[in-house]
């Protein structure tokens, strides 16, 4: 598997570090209940198509990326700075 | 103790490793050299090239590329950072960026002569071919299940650094795949 | 027996060679399956299950009946096969599944006991009684079925990884892959071109036919002649592609050195990752057999490989041949036989209405059983008019072809029924980015195949952006290819479709009997296709079984799955690089030699290698040296090289915002100047790391983590500053190697510092937790007065090239003030008296309250984890926390990993009242002393617990106390 990284281009699966679905970005307020918090911290879907993933390019660059991957066939979509998604201003 | 009683001897990360001759390649300890990582802050992209430019000569590198000429170069060396490879950074420089010594954090080691390519190629995933990764291209990668960059200075002379605490390891894994490749030249 | 003829063999270079101990002589160019057919030798194994006599089949990597051990010792290399297994002066190789030997195999009995070996009869036969499968059974069908065996030492030889990038591989060196890659090729792509063989050209090198006016087989060393000289073509000869995998990735694996006798350090072989922006399957197609009576003598041959060892070996593999088939391949099989000179006994076809002009006995019919009884004998023809029986010590056979489709199918793709070819045929995109060419894709003309490769090759480089240009294909045989589907002759006994693995058309009907109906249980069921071949002989022939006996069409039965690796693949050659030192990197502090040099043992520490103790003189075991050391902490002054822990340099306008978001406690506030010990949460609430960070500027501080956690620690703050905090104008800088570190630590600490600082220090300009620049012999240094010890002590950085040096000075400086070195013994006996936790006691499911730094959790800020530390189990009065623990019983010892019970409770699962983390002998107290996690463990001081260690049968009693046996004030820290 390959990730093309935004940053460095096409590299080999090795060099990524992979945490888990995309949403951990969405942290919620501090206030913002048991209920949201349990979902941010535990609940996580499976599902059979596109999910957003990130994954770190430890190896490489250090960015943090979201990556649109189908689980069914592992076709990558898109790859995206996670600073990007969350709008950094700079 | 008084300064002229206390005289602590510097030791290269490669000392008693490197160099290393097997077939047409060398591995050999790059002399030692200032090394400063450079983080511009929020903004200070634009800034921070010009100072960069009036103090040592050299633009700041897009990714994968390093700028500069030898004794003076700047290397592209993660997102939003490059290394500063020769000079003492200018003071100036850190209203603009992070400024962090990485003098002694690095083993730094140069590769070359005919097979230099090979001999890599059985250390790292990077697309090395000359097409894809030309002079003055440089990487992040993993070199040998270690975090390292890589450097095309020539046709068959690459820059390679790793952690200084794994000299070893790199000098062990070079002089595996260096064998191998002359090995196989004379099958 | 060897025959005239100018095959790719070279006879003024004879090669000696032996074969269970016997001499034997061959050529350059043989491979041993060749070579033994040159000899005579037919019986070259025992079948798996049966131990029936067998011999050589194919010629190429499907073979499944001649598999040899090569080698001896650690480097015996069992189950190579000998059609792939390249001659070398001096090869010794040795048959398999036999004892005593080959000829008289004692297991043969198994034959007899055919009835019982059925598919399935592990599961039945053996079931009774239970313990029996364990001990007895699985170990005695082991030994009786089986292959080759693996010497059971390690390997010394060596093997290889490398990665390889292209924008075209092409798979393959036939006329299609030949083709492919020259149109690439010229067109400027990089190029690389694998193949199996030694010789590249694919079929071309067996076949008599001419394309583009000369041989095929000069026809296709022209072409690799061209491509050699091309910068952007690598040809890869003797490599095996073995695997598809995600974003045009593949494995292969390639044989290096294993055909040269003395290869001195070039690897075996070497397994490489391709990752290729496109790649072309040219992989040709495998012959099928047909299934009839006893059709796995020795003798009894495909085809294809009876021409390909007669027109590339110059081997005749028998006197008299009879050759069989149900497709236009057959009659070309004779008629090279015929032209090399070797007698052909009968050629028998199964299409309705067939003829020959061949002059030739001709039947129009098929075999229906052969006789021999160590190799073939007599074949029985059956036609319309009877049965008749002719003499003959070789049978070709040609069942058809199947397009080598494996890698088309290796992420999950299912191929299409070619009724045209009766084979399946892959379906374009089943592997993003490969498309089939020429035999593989179910073209079997070769004229039909260079045109393909041409296409192919057009087609990807024109996705790819480029031009390529119109390539002249050359004039080749382009005839039909004529077949009735034959998968199995009907009659009595047994006829193989699985010869590596032993399954008859009988199993798969009992398969279907038993309800196994579909294609995967069949598999499972009679274990067809599971052996090293992986059914590349059997499959389709064992699903049309399948499906005549469900009554269903081959589509519907459908394929079992295709998974990597194409081929077997040496477990040396896939871990290659990754033996002994390869197998992770070792890191080594500055002060690794002088600790070697002063006979410490080094203790891996994450990839770390750090100073156990530093043995003295007179000392026998470990816990002397340690006590001593501990001493010199508590009594004069001890160094200990602290350079692993995680050094994280944060800088910029909110680095302090960021350091009180990702710590429970503030840091903001924190002076210049000063360290503050700070504890870091998962988002989940539990402690994730904890250290000390200093504020050196004003936006600029370094935060120290443990040596374990210093790579995760450092991807959570890159996600937070990144992810969850990009608002934030922070840089973080790894500087763990920059400097190396030395804990100076006990009453003389200050005294031995001072000797050595340029400017002198004392406690109003380094207070405990103070910290700033210091120079030694002009040296930029910086000193942080912490302790891990308890002691009035500091840590001195300088930057690491001075560490060596600084080091073995430190060292002597502490020795002549009745101090010294102390090692991770000493370290972790010194911090369990001050009750300082490590990873030990935070091993990811503790949270703050549990290890009694509630109070550190602020509220007057948000911080990662905050939220979900709140949550009330993680702060219930009832959990497991921190306590500390010392004997009291008659054993005077506590193990760390035992289990506490209260007294009287049996110590079962039910009963548990928390375990020990870490122990320790405390030469300062005189007695053990232990942390641990107990059940409202703060609430028990000073009561009587019960400790027992199941694992190590260690049980005493303890006095619950609190975790800081020393110092609890802290007096000597501050003083």
């Amino acid at each position: 598997m390959r990730i093309d990284c935004p940053c460095c281009g096409s590299r080999d699966i090795r060099e990524f570090t992979y945490k888990g679905d995309a949403l951990a970005l969405d942290r919620p307020d501090p206030d913002a209940g048991d209920a949201a918090w349990n979902d941010y911290v535990h609940n996580r879907d499976n599902p059979a198509g596109p999910t957003r993933e990130l994954w770190y390019h430890e190896m490489g660059c250090a960015a943090w990326l979201v990556v649109t991957r189908d689980t069914r066939s592992h076709e990558i979509h898109a790859v995206e700075l996670a600073s990007a998604v969350k709008g950094d201003v700079a | 103790m008084a300064e002229s009683e206390l005289n602590l001897i510097a030791t290269p990360p490669c000392a008693g490793l490197l160099p290393l001759s097997i077939g047409t390649v060398t591995a050999s300890e790059e002399p030692s050299c200032a090394l400063t990582s450079i983080a511009p802050y929020r903004g200070q992209e634009g800034a921070l090239s010009d100072a960069l430019k009036n103090a040592h000569g050299m633009a700041w590198p897009k990714p994968g590329r390093m700028t500069g000429k030898a004794g003076a170069r700047a290397l592209w060396f993660g997102q939003g950072q490059a290394l500063l490879v020769g000079p003492a950074p200018d003071a100036g420089l850190a209203r603009h960026a992070a400024l962090t010594d990485q003098s002694d954090a690095w083993a730094m080691v140069r590769l070359s002569g005919a097979g230099a390519q090979d001999v890599l190629a059985r250390l790292t995933p990077l697309d090395l071919r000359r097409g894809s990764f030309k002079r003055g291209h440089t990487a992040r990668t993993e070199i040998a299940h270690m975090m390292g960059s890589l450097t095309r200075l020539g046709e068959e002379a690459f820059l390679i650094l790793v952690f200084r605490s794994m000299a070893a390891t790199l000098a062990h894994d070079l002089e595996t795949a260096m064998q191998s490749v002359a090995a196989r030249k004379r099958l | 027996m060897r025959i005239d003829g100018n095959g790719l063999i070279d006879r003024t270079k004879p090669l000696r060679f032996s074969f269970d101990g016997h001499a034997y002589d061959g050529y350059h160019g043989d491979t041993l399956a060749s070579a033994l057919l040159a000899n005579g030798i037919r019986l070259v194994g025992r079948s798996f299950k049966y131990h029936r006599p067998r011999g050589i089949m194919t010629a190429g990597s499907e073979e499944p009946n001649a598999l040899v051990t090569v080698g001896q010792g650690a480097a015996q290399d069992p189950n190579l096969r000998a059609t792939t297994l390249e001659l070398h002066d001096g090869l010794e190789a040795r048959s398999q599944n036999r004892w005593p030997s080959l000829d008289w195999d004692l297991l043969a009995l198994n034959d007899l006991a055919a009835p019982f070996f059925g598919a399935g009869f592990y599961y039945k036969t053996f079931m009774w009684p239970r313990a029996f499968w364990e001990k007895l059974y699985e170990p005695m069908i082991r030994r009786a079925a089986g292959l080759g065996a693996l010497s059971g030492q390690a390997n010394a030889e060596r093997y290889e990884k490398a990665f390889a990038h292209c924008d075209l591989l092409v798979i393959g060196a036939g006329p299609a892959g030949l083709m492919a890659a020259l149109t690439a090729a010229r067109a400027g792509a990089d190029v690389i071109l694998a193949d199996e063989d030694r010789v590249m050209g694919g079929r071309l090198n067996l076949e008599t036919e001419e394309v583009g006016g000369q041989a095929g087989r000069d026809w296709a060393a022209g072409v690799v002649e061209e491509l050699r000289a091309m910068e952007n073509v690598r040809l890869m000869p003797r490599t095996t592609v073995t695997g598809a995998y995600d974003g045009g990735t593949y494995g292969a694996v390639e044989r290096v050195a294993m055909h040269v006798p003395n290869p001195g350090p070039a690897p075996r072989e070497c397994f490489w990752r391709i990752s290729a922006r496109r790649a072309i399957l040219a992989t040709g197609a495998l012959e099928r057999p047909v299934a009839f009576r006893d059709n796995d003598r020795p003798g009894i041959m495909m085809a294809g490989a009876v021409r390909a060892y007669v027109n590339r070996w110059n081997v005749a593999p028998g006197r008299s041949v009879v050759v069989f088939g149900n497709n236009d391949g057959a009659h070309r099989t004779a008629a090279d036989l015929l032209a090399a000179g070797v007698n052909v006994a009968a050629l028998v076809d199964a299409r309705l209405g067939a003829t020959t002009t061949l002059d030739v006995p001709f039947y129009a019919g098929h075999i229906c059983g052969s006789e021999g009884r160590k190799g073939l004998e007599a074949v029985s023809i059956a036609t319309m008019s009877g049965i008749e029986k002719v003499q003959a010590d070789c049978l070709a056979v040609s069942g058809g072809w199947n397009p080598s489709l494996h890698l088309a199918c290796h992420m999950g793709g299912r191929p299409d029924w070619s009724p045209g070819i009766v084979a399946f045929v892959p379906r374009a995109g089943m592997v993003p980015g490969l498309a089939a060419a020429g035999a593989a894709n179910g073209t079997f003309s070769t004229a039909g195949c260079l045109a393909a490769g041409a296409d192919a090759a057009q087609a990807a480089l024109t996705d790819l952006g480029l031009n390529p240009g119109m390539p002249e294909i050359p004039r080749a045989e382009d005839g039909t290819y004529d077949i009735t589907p034959l998968w199995s002759v009907p009659g009595k006994g047994r006829a193989w479709l699985d010869f590596q693995n032993d399954v008859t058309v009988k199993d798969v009907k009992l398969a279907v009997r038993e309800a196994y109906a579909s294609v995967e249980h069949m598999k499972r069921y009679t274990t067809q296709g599971m052996a090293p071949d992986q059914g590349k002989n059997s499959n389709v022939n064992a699903l049309a079984v399948l499906a005549d006996a469900t009554g269903r069409t081959i589509p519907e039965t459908g394929t079992t799955t295709y998974r990597p690796p194409f081929v077997p693949v040496s477990i040396a050659a896939m871990g290659a690089g990754a033996q002994g030192k390869g197998f992770a990197p070792e890191r080594m502090t500055t002060s690794h030699k002088a600790s070697v040099a002063a006979g410490a043992p080094m203790i891996e520490a994450g990839l770390w290698y750090r100073p156990s103790y530093f043995p003295a003189p007179g000392e026998t075991i470990w816990r002397q040296s340690c006590d001593r050391e501990v001493g010199f902490v508590r009594g004069a002054v001890g160094i200990c090289d602290v350079s692993t822990l995680g050094k994280i340099d944060i800088q910029g306008p909110d680095a302090g915002a960021f350091l009180d978001f990702v710590y429970t406690n503030m840091f903001s506030t924190l002076k210049v100047g000063r360290t503050r010990y700070g504890l870091m949460l998962r988002e989940d609430g539990h402690v994730m790391d904890d250290g000390t960070t200093a504020r050196l500027g004003e936006n600029h501080y370094l935060m120290t983590t443990t040596t374990a956690a210093a790579g995760p620690v450092m991807r959570h703050l890159e996600f937070v500053r990144q992810g969850l905090r990009p608002d934030l104008d922070v840089q973080l800088m790894s500087v763990t190697e920059q400097w190396a570190q030395f804990a100076v630590a006990g009453p003389k600490s200050r005294e031995l510092v001072n000797g050595l600082l340029d400017i002198p220090i004392d406690n109003d300009s380094f207070p405990f937790m103070g910290c700033g620049a210091v120079t030694l012999g002009g040296i930029d240094a910086r000193l942080f007065r912490i302790s891990f010890s308890g002691e009035h002590a500091y840590e001195i950085a300088v930057p690491a090239r001075y560490g060596d040096s600084l080091f073995r000075l430190l060292k002597r400086q502490a020795e002549a003030l009745g101090g010294g070195a102390y090692g991770m013994e000493a370290l972790n006996v010194l911090r369990i008296e001050k009750g300082f936790i490590t990873h030990a006691e935070i091993h990811g499911r503790t949270t703050a309250f549990d290890i009694g730094m509630q109070g550190m959790m602020s509220r007057k800020k948000d911080f990662i984890g905050k939220s979900a530390s709140q949550r009330r189990g993680l702060m219930d009065e009832g959990r497991e926390r921190l306590v500390g623990l010392k004997p009291v019983g008659d054993v005077q010892q506590l193990t760390a990993g035992a289990h506490l019970f209260d007294e009287g409770a049996e110590a079962i699962r039910e009963n548990d009242q928390g375990y020990v983390t870490s122990v320790g002998f405390s030469p300062t107290l005189g007695h053990y002393i232990g942390l641990g996690f107990l059940r409202r463990g703060p609430e028990r001081i000073g009561e009587t617990i019960r400790m027992v260690d199941h694992l190590r049968g260690v049980e005493t009693t303890c006095e619950v106390c609190n975790p800081v046996f020393f110092d609890p004030e802290g007096g000597r820290a501050r003083g």
